[in-house]
């Protein structure tokens, strides 16, 4: 059988992971292995930083220098990596809680700044690891256990919120789509600046069981059979977009990266400030 | 020496920092300290280091600690409602044993309080302000060159322990100029970080401790692919949920600074050697009571005092000492009463230790003290 | 046969995604509710099970020289 050369990226002692059966999370921590092996990254100058949730449990499987920070705080505590030290390659691993709710504020000024990192969203729709609230992107009148009849929360989209705050790539993938989420994520970690990637995931245990769809691999069908490819999308008649959503590359815009321009400011600075 | 200059305690805070190897400052605008974020966006990228003002103030202190990590020195520098903010991470980085020195410029408070009145309301949040238990060092300076020195304190304790050091400033001193001579670079003190003393393949386990029970893991990016988490953690720096490796690391969070306390305890005595009176303060209300003290000498009050520099871990073995041979111990405090009560345990009953609490925005004039330790000695208050 | 498939049953869950992609029913849960090979012969070695495995728990190849 021939090598799986991936999987020298996972620390073999820490396996399996924690997470549930027919969980996504290990669908995307695999893309994001695969993703750096065709980058051909470093992997001593490459860092996973986590927040906290389900998702942010990857980075200790990952056989990296790793980093699991509190709730929401990924994307500072890899901004100070990454101005620390430009030469590394930082990669974020966070959820769509972590992400977008507690840590949204500094989510959209990671994106305004522009700083080169790589974020990568596992979306799964809901907060996992304490067992099955409604998040930010929880999809409208679906059920959670803080919203027993139905969220009434209008959820957030991601992609939207990345691109309107200034990152410089935006794309989104699902675990079905297992191919196109490795190309996602390999192009993002390719984009000199704030690249975000939003891989749709399958909870069955905290989401799936309470919206009618227990089985994982049911939860993937909906995936295949609802994501329209960017280009198809912008193609299709508004009233036949209801349940379905688009996967692809949303946006590139080659912006000034934010370590770039702060070697400008060091310059600067040593030329006495003129 | 270098030449003597006019400088402000918050500015004092930046240059000792960046003196002491800082290279890295993140934060978000906050007065009274806003003196020192400026100041080192000035001068961190003429070093070749970097300043960034973050989105919020937890933002400000999950960058530095990203930046510690990756291998600088860092500072961030805040006030009362910001160091509310920090607390999450200022735990974040005693559990993951991250270098780090927040400086909280104290303000009145609660909430919003009254801004750039001066305050020492933090005292108790400098030490218990995270969740959960943990170590705490705190410096409170009382002039503008000590500020320097402490910063520079901060910072090579920060690294010797690998724990989040508070420079717990006050208004009177972040905003107070005072012409100052601050030492040359060479006789500055540095601690540097440490390295792993192991490669990998020796078997290196990040989290294991030295002899001083601080453990040395590596920096990013240097090869050791070592996992940081603010779970409770073994060696291997992997979360673990043993109930024996949860009690060993919690001791071992609180021994490493218990094994140093004597030598990180700074305090000055003040005519103490006949004294029958003492007042016990720190931050800018020291040198208000040092006026009171002399002024209580020329009236034949036989009044000492104790200033403390560090005020976590307490200086319990100085005022346990003092308190033996005491009438009475006043603690003068710009807030409700919070150290006051730290003396009295230290005092253990010796002496009475009475509060001089002022808590409206204005400082204390040495007579208001004078008339404390009057009213103490006279058994009035 | 003209495929391998190679089983790290300590990596499986039992989660099914691999017995649901398969086009060839070529596999099912054991009784521990591990995955598990019932009718090697029909493998294609199309890698659907391998690419959606969560778990890194099922590999497949086309045998070298077939």
């Amino acid at each position: 059988m021939k090598e799986r050369t991936y999987e020298k990226y996972f620390r073999q002692n820490r396996l399996p992971h924690i997470w549930c059966p027919g969980c996504g999370n290990g669908i995307a921590m695999k893309a994001i292995v695969q993703a750096v092996e065709m980058r051909g990254l470093p992997r001593d100058k490459t860092i996973i930083v986590s927040g906290i949730g389900c998702s942010s449990r990857a980075s200790g499987y990952m056989d990296f220098d790793t980093l699991h920070t509190a709730h929401g705080r990924a994307i500072p505590f890899a901004t100070g990596i990454k101005l620390a030290n430009p030469e590394l390659n930082v990669i974020v691993i966070t959820g769509d809680g972590d992400c977008t709710a507690i840590g949204g504020n500094h989510f959209i000024h990671g994106a305004r700044r522009n700083i080169d990192l790589t974020v990568v969203l596992f979306n799964n729709t809901i907060y996992g690891m304490t067992g099955g609230q409604a998040s930010p992107m929880t999809p409208l009148h679906k059920k959670a256990t803080t919203a027993p009849y139905g969220s009434v929360d209008r959820p957030f989209d991601a992609c939207n919120l990345a691109q309107a705050a200034g990152a410089s790539y935006v794309a989104r993938s699902t675990a079905f789509h297992v191919q196109h989420m490795t190309d996602m994520i390999a192009e993002g970690i390719s984009c000199r600046g704030f690249a975000f990637i939003e891989t749709v995931v399958q909870c069955p245990t905290a989401y799936g069981r309470k919206n009618k769809m227990p089985d994982p691999a049911e939860m993937m069908k909906w995936m295949r059979d609802n994501a329209v490819m960017k280009t198809a999308w912008d193609r299709m008649p508004e009233e036949k977009k209801a349940d379905k959503f688009p996967i692809g590359v949303f946006h590139r815009h080659q912006a000034v990266e934010y370590t770039e321009a702060y070697s400008e400011v060091i310059t600067l600075a040593q030329e006495g400030g003129k | 020496m270098t030449d003597m200059k006019l400088m402000q305690g918050n500015e004092a805070c930046a240059a000792g920092a960046v003196a002491a190897g800082v290279r890295f400052f993140g934060g978000y605008p906050i007065t009274p300290s806003t003196e020192i974020a400026e100041t080192m966006a000035k001068i961190l990228p003429s070093v070749g280091g970097c300043f960034v003002q973050m989105e919020d103030e937890i933002g400000g202190m999950g960058v530095v600690l990203g930046a510690s990590l990756a291998g600088k020195k860092v500072l961030t520098a805040t006030s009362g409602p910001g160091f509310s903010l920090k607390q999450e991470l200022i735990g974040y980085a005693a559990c993951a044993e991250i270098p780090v020195v927040i400086v909280n410029v104290q303000r009145v408070g609660p909430s919003t309080g009254q801004p750039t009145s001066p305050a020492q309301g933090d005292v108790m949040q400098a030490r218990w302000g995270t969740h959960g238990d943990h170590p705490m060092i705190a410096l409170s300076p009382w002039t503008v060159r000590e500020t320097f020195d402490a910063a520079v304190m901060a910072v090579n304790y920060a690294e010797r322990f690998r724990t989040p050091v508070i420079l717990l400033m006050d208004e009177i001193v972040g905003h107070l100029r005072e012409n100052v001579q601050l030492p040359a670079a060479e006789n500055i003190d540095i601690y540097p970080r440490r390295c792993p003393s192991k490669t990998r393949l020796q078997g290196y386990e990040p989290y294991a401790p030295e002899a001083d029970l601080v453990p040395n893991p590596a920096d990013f990016g240097t090869g050791y692919r070592i996992h940081v988490t603010g779970l409770v953690h073994d060696y291997t720096g992997f979360p673990s949920g043993s109930p024996a490796v949860t009690e060993e690391f919690i001791d071992r969070l609180h021994k490493k600074i218990l094994l140093a306390q004597d030598e990180i305890t700074h305090y000055d005595e003040f005519f103490m050697d006949d004294a029958e009176y003492a007042v016990v303060s720190y931050g800018g209300v020291a040198r208000t009571a040092y006026e009171a003290v002399r002024q209580a000498r020329a009236k034949g009050i036989k009044a000492g005092m104790i200033r403390l520099m560090t005020i976590w871990p307490f200086a319990d073995k100085v005022i346990r000492r003092n308190a033996e041979s005491l009438k009475g111990i006043l603690v003068p405090e710009l807030n409700y009463g919070q150290l006051k009560y730290e003396v009295e345990r230290a005092a253990g009953g010796k002496c009475p230790v009475k509060l001089l609490a002022k808590y409206n925005t204005e400082i204390f004039v040495p007579g208001e003290i004078l008339e404390g330790i009057e009213a103490l000695k006279g058994g009035r208050l | 046969m003209n495929t391998e498939i190679l089983l790290k049953s300590e990596r499986c869950k039992g989660c099914g995604i691999c017995v649901s992609f398969c086009p060839k029913k070529v596999l099912g849960l054991d009784t521990l509710g591990h995955c598990s090979v019932i009718n090697e012969q029909a493998c294609i070695a199309c890698g659907q099970c391998e690419l959606r495995c969560p778990d890194y728990a099922i590999f497949v190849d086309k045998k070298v020289g077939a």
